[in-house]
């Protein structure tokens, strides 16, 4: 029954678990479907589209383009990892305030890219902003309300967050 | 607390109501849903755009008993998906008229099955001639539909066209084409369907318009209306994408759930669902006009034909609305729109935000600069002159009676873009620069609400209930899909009934709970479902006076115990309208002509375009939008909305193209389907006028698909300001570029007759 399945222990918001797993089942499809985080999405399983995007080891990946293979030992934030103690990480505070989150279905995956960011650049220029944000494909907002998120959260200092977070660099 | 305090919160930017499920993840999109014993389904598709089906076999490498399969010999009532026309089957039987065309379906317990089931299936199939174009299908040389290939037409005429042209100052024709464009939702289609015998089927799917999808299931399973219920998940975007897809999807999976015995799960990949769901209708539109020695408008003579693809679905609705925005804002005293449908043999074109609109805006606003150039006025200039005001009539001899203030939005467009001094500021640096630099701009209408009559055929009904343990809900089939429906609806319900916005929930959208407002479509949910709720909400606060001694100044508590006493002898709380058409609104179907909408957004866009002549780029830089769409309800989303609307136009002007094959979508990944990044996309302006219109909820009109009408027009025009070259075809890609300045037209002339 569990032939070609491999044991894979990983940190997934700083809690160790572990799945029974064939080795090169996409790490999405391991996050939703045997760890119940539904909150990854998947938009073209391809790379394109960023709404699979988690910070593995405070790097952001496309989960879609990870076997679990790779993920073996490593510390893994997905979106449930952001908020913490029933509060809003400010990143989420600013996308609710304003408007940096119409249908949702990219949300996820731009609040992992928004965080990887800041995490690296707590003060990012407009450029630096879009550039970090460009592997995140958003069909409703035209990205406007999502760049001004990311700003309105760097001004509330960020940078502290970033590094309380167990996964951040 | 008063019913009375108009800006206590609508017109306030309150957050989106579903906002926190959404960022937290914990919103349940149709993906996110396990059934207890949930199969999963997939589907055979044709891989010729049209023909016999000869045979259909099973490879013997797969042991089929473990699967289900589906075909249209199983559908227990008619296999026709329900909409306008029912020409469309929910399976393919004998004959295939479009590629990727659903044939067979299967289902399996586990989902990486499917694909090697599904290549494992064989059909064999007698091809027959397709259709690929608007010229091939106008031809008639092969009838792939009905007797004529034609889906729909329409005529629209006002005054005498053909009696101005002899004694005309100038004469000016253009022709203007758009290609398809892909939604490119990032949620794909999906549901999840459940038959038994007992309680019939059930879906829960990502869609716009659950009774559409309820409608449909009737016909296909033959059932009564109450042993077909519809839910609405979370929804990851759908622009107009998932209002008559879903139906066919909802049905394919409920035929799986019947034959197998198991829930069945069917989600699209994104393969799939670019190859086989709908697109926006192709279009080309020939304008001749003619004008006076002044630029002023004497005739309108319009052709405007659409590619509808295999089956008519929406085509025809789609198709009239283009024929209403294809004058433009303008008075014109004689105008004739001839517009026709071609079916092709390709997947059918259907709902995309702006339904029409983009096209007919596309091609009139493209034309307006043309004229300019042709018979030397300014463009603003031309437009001022031929601008509708208030009391002028349309081309449907509409009077406009509510305010209309293109003037004053295009005023204020051109002074916070600084039209004029950044024109003659390029104008000047163009001429030393290899990146040329241009100030385009559009001016457009969108119609809010469904077409001539169609609000009164809907006959919606929408209201609010209040619940035993104290929310006020709101109760509709509109549907929340990022535009934020729930945002708006429950800021109007709460405004009336003078509770704060936290007192006021949604309704799931369940079609066994919810009235039928209507689908979640044309613009209408603000203004049409806006007004409903509103009404409903103050005709609640009167029954709670006249029955449950509210008084006429009331607190929080006092109203739930007004409720509770309502309820303690009524039975519920509950508050249900029923639309009425604003006094006066008269539309003529068989004359074509009236009242085509109840209210009128309007816009001007602005945009710089830089074009790069040793790449061939072309690069929106920064863009203006000015609106007028009634009051503005939550401005926070509203900008969001105007936002999102002219990224969108700016990839199909840009960068969107749709490359079929032999019919079939040859680009269907988001590797080689292009839609604008967050590096693409320019610093985009948004401001709003409004003027309140008295008969939208809380005075909002339409803005959903307004902004996606203006980007393209205004871009192209503003590459014509900074080349001189006219370019008449989106998308506009670099290629399409290249070959248009490498022509040497520097400067094309314009023509005129
Ligand atoms: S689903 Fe992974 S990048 Fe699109
Ligand atoms: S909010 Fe819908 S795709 Fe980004």
């Amino acid at each position: 029954m569990n032939a070609g399945r491999s044991f894979i222990e990983m940190t997934i918001n700083g809690e160790k678990r572990t799945v029974q797993a064939p080795p090169m089942k996409r790490l999405l499809d391991v996050l939703r479907e045997d760890l119940h985080l539904t909150g990854t999405k998947e938009g073209c399983g391809e790379g394109e589209c960023g709404s699979c995007s988690v910070r593995m080891n405070g790097e952001l990946v496309n989960s879609c383009l990870v076997p679990v293979l790779q993920a073996e030992g490593a510390s893994i934030q997905t979106v449930e990892g952001l908020a913490s103690n029933g509060k809003l990480h400010p990143l989420q505070q600013a996308f609710l305030d304003c408007g940096g989150a119409q249908c949702g279905i990219c949300t996820p995956g731009m609040l992992m890219a928004a965080t990887q960011l800041l995490a690296h650049n707590p003060h990012p220029s407009m450029a630096e902003i879009r550039e970090g944000l460009a592997g995140n494909l958003c069909r409703c907002t035209g990205f406007i309300r999502i760049f001004e998120s990311v700003i309105a959260a760097a001004a509330q200092d960020v940078e502290q967050q970033a590094q309380e977070t167990p996964h951040a660099r | 607390m008063t019913t009375h305090a108009t800006n206590r919160i609508v017109g306030s930017s309150v957050p989106r109501k579903e906002g926190v499920d959404k960022l937290l993840g914990r919103a349940r999109y149709v993906d996110d849903i396990d059934l207890e014993g949930m199969w999963h389904g997939a589907t055979v598709r044709s891989t010729i755009p049209r023909g016999l089906i000869r045979s259909i076999g099973f490879d013997r490498s797969i042991n089929w008993s473990e699967f289900a399969a589906v075909t249209a010999a199983d559908i227990p009532g008619s296999n026709h998906i329900q909409l306008i026309a029912a020409d469309q089957p929910c399976l393919a039987d004998g004959m295939v008229n479009h590629c990727d065309e659903a044939i067979l379906l299967i289902a399996h317990p586990d989902k990486h099955r499917l694909r090697e089931a599904v290549n494992a299936v064989h059909i064999e199939y007698e091809p027959l001639p397709p259709v690929f174009t608007i010229e091939e299908s106008e031809r008639q040389n092969v009838i792939v539909w009905g007797a004529d290939n034609l889906l729909k037409n329409f005529l629209l005429e006002k005054g005498d066209v053909d009696s101005v042209w002899s004694g005309a100052a100038h004469i000016v024709e253009g022709e203007y084409r758009t290609g398809a464009q892909e939604h490119l939702y990032i949620e794909n289609n999906g549901v999840i369907a459940e038959y038994t015998a007992e309680s019939g089927v059930t879906v829960w799917g990502s869609l716009q318009c659950p009774f559409y999808v309820h409608k449909s299931l009737l016909a296909v399973f033959d059932l009564p209306e109450d042993k077909v219920r519809v839910i609405q998940t979370e929804t990851g975007g759908a622009f107009g994408g998932k209002e008559d897809y879903p139906s066919t999807l909802a049905a394919h999976a409920a035929l799986l759930s019947m034959k197998s015995g198991h829930p069945v799960k069917m989600v699209y990949d994104r393969m799939e669902d670019l190859a086989a769901t709908t697109k926006r209708h192709p279009s080309r539109v020939r304008h001749r006009t003619a004008l006076d020695h002044e630029g002023r408008l004497l005739a309108m003579d319009i052709d405007l034909a659409t590619d509808g693809g295999a089956y008519s679905t929406l085509s025809s609705t789609v198709l009239s609305r283009a024929t209403l925005h294809s004058p433009g804002p303008y008075v014109c005293p004689n105008v004739r729109v001839r517009s026709c449908a071609w079916a092709t043999n390709t997947v059918p074109y259907g709902a995309f935000r702006g339904f029409g609109a983009p096209q007919a805006v596309f091609a009139i606003e493209r034309h307006m600069d043309e004229i300019a150039a042709a018979i030397g006025l300014d463009p603003i200039e031309l437009r001022r002159r031929n601008f509708l005001h208030d009391g002028d009539t349309t081309a449907t001899e509409q009077v406009m009676r509510e305010p209309v203030i293109l003037d004053q939005l295009l005023d204020r467009a051109l002074a916070e873009s600084d039209y004029h001094a950044r024109r003659a500021r390029f104008a000047h640096e163009n001429a030393s620069s290899p990146i040329k630099r241009g100030m385009g701009i559009a001016a457009f209408y969108h119609g809010s609400g469904f077409t001539g009559s169609g609000e009164r055929y809907l006959n919606s009904l929408a209201g609010v209930d209040v619940t035993p343990d104290g929310k006020v809900r709101v109760l509709v089939s509109s549907t929340e899909f990022g535009q934020g429906t729930n945002t708006i609806l429950t800021q109007i319900a709460a405004e009336a009934t003078g509770l704060g916005h936290e007192d006021v929930i949604m309704a799931p959208a369940d079609t066994g709970i919810v009235p039928n407002s209507g689908p979640t479509v044309a613009s209408r949910t603000a203004m049409v479902v806006g007004r409903l709720i509103e009404r409903a909400g103050l005709q609640l606060v009167s029954l709670l006076r006249e029955h449950a001694g509210l008084g006429a100044h009331y607190s929080r508590a006092d109203f739930f115990a007004a409720c509770d006493r309502y309820r303690a002898v009524q039975g519920a709380v509950v508050s249900l309208c029923r639309y009425e058409a604003p006094p006066g609104v008269f539309w003529d179907d068989q004359k074509y002509r009236g009242e085509a909408y109840p209210a009128y957004a309007w816009s001007i866009h602005v945009a710089q375009v830089a074009v790069d002549t040793v790449t061939y780029s072309a690069e929106v830089e920064e863009f203006w939008a000015v609106q007028e769409a009634g009051r503005v309800l939550n401005p926070v989303l509203a900008g969001g909305q105007v936002e999102g609307g002219i990224a969108q136009g700016i990839g199909y002007a840009l960068y969107e193209k749709v490359l079929l094959q032999n019919g079939h979508m040859a680009n269907n990944q988001m590797t080689n389907y292009i839609m604008p990044t967050a590096e693409d996309v320019p610093p985009i302006h948004v401001y709003f006028e409004e003027v309140p219109f008295s008969h939208g909820g809380y005075g909002a009109k339409g803005i959903g698909e307004l902004p996606h009408d203006g980007p393209a027009p205004a871009i192209l025009n503003a590459i014509r300001d900074a080349t001189g070259v006219r370019c008449n075809t989106i998308p506009l890609l670099p290629e399409d570029l290249f070959h248009k300045l490498a022509a040497g037209q520097t400067v094309e002339e314009a023509t005129a007759v």
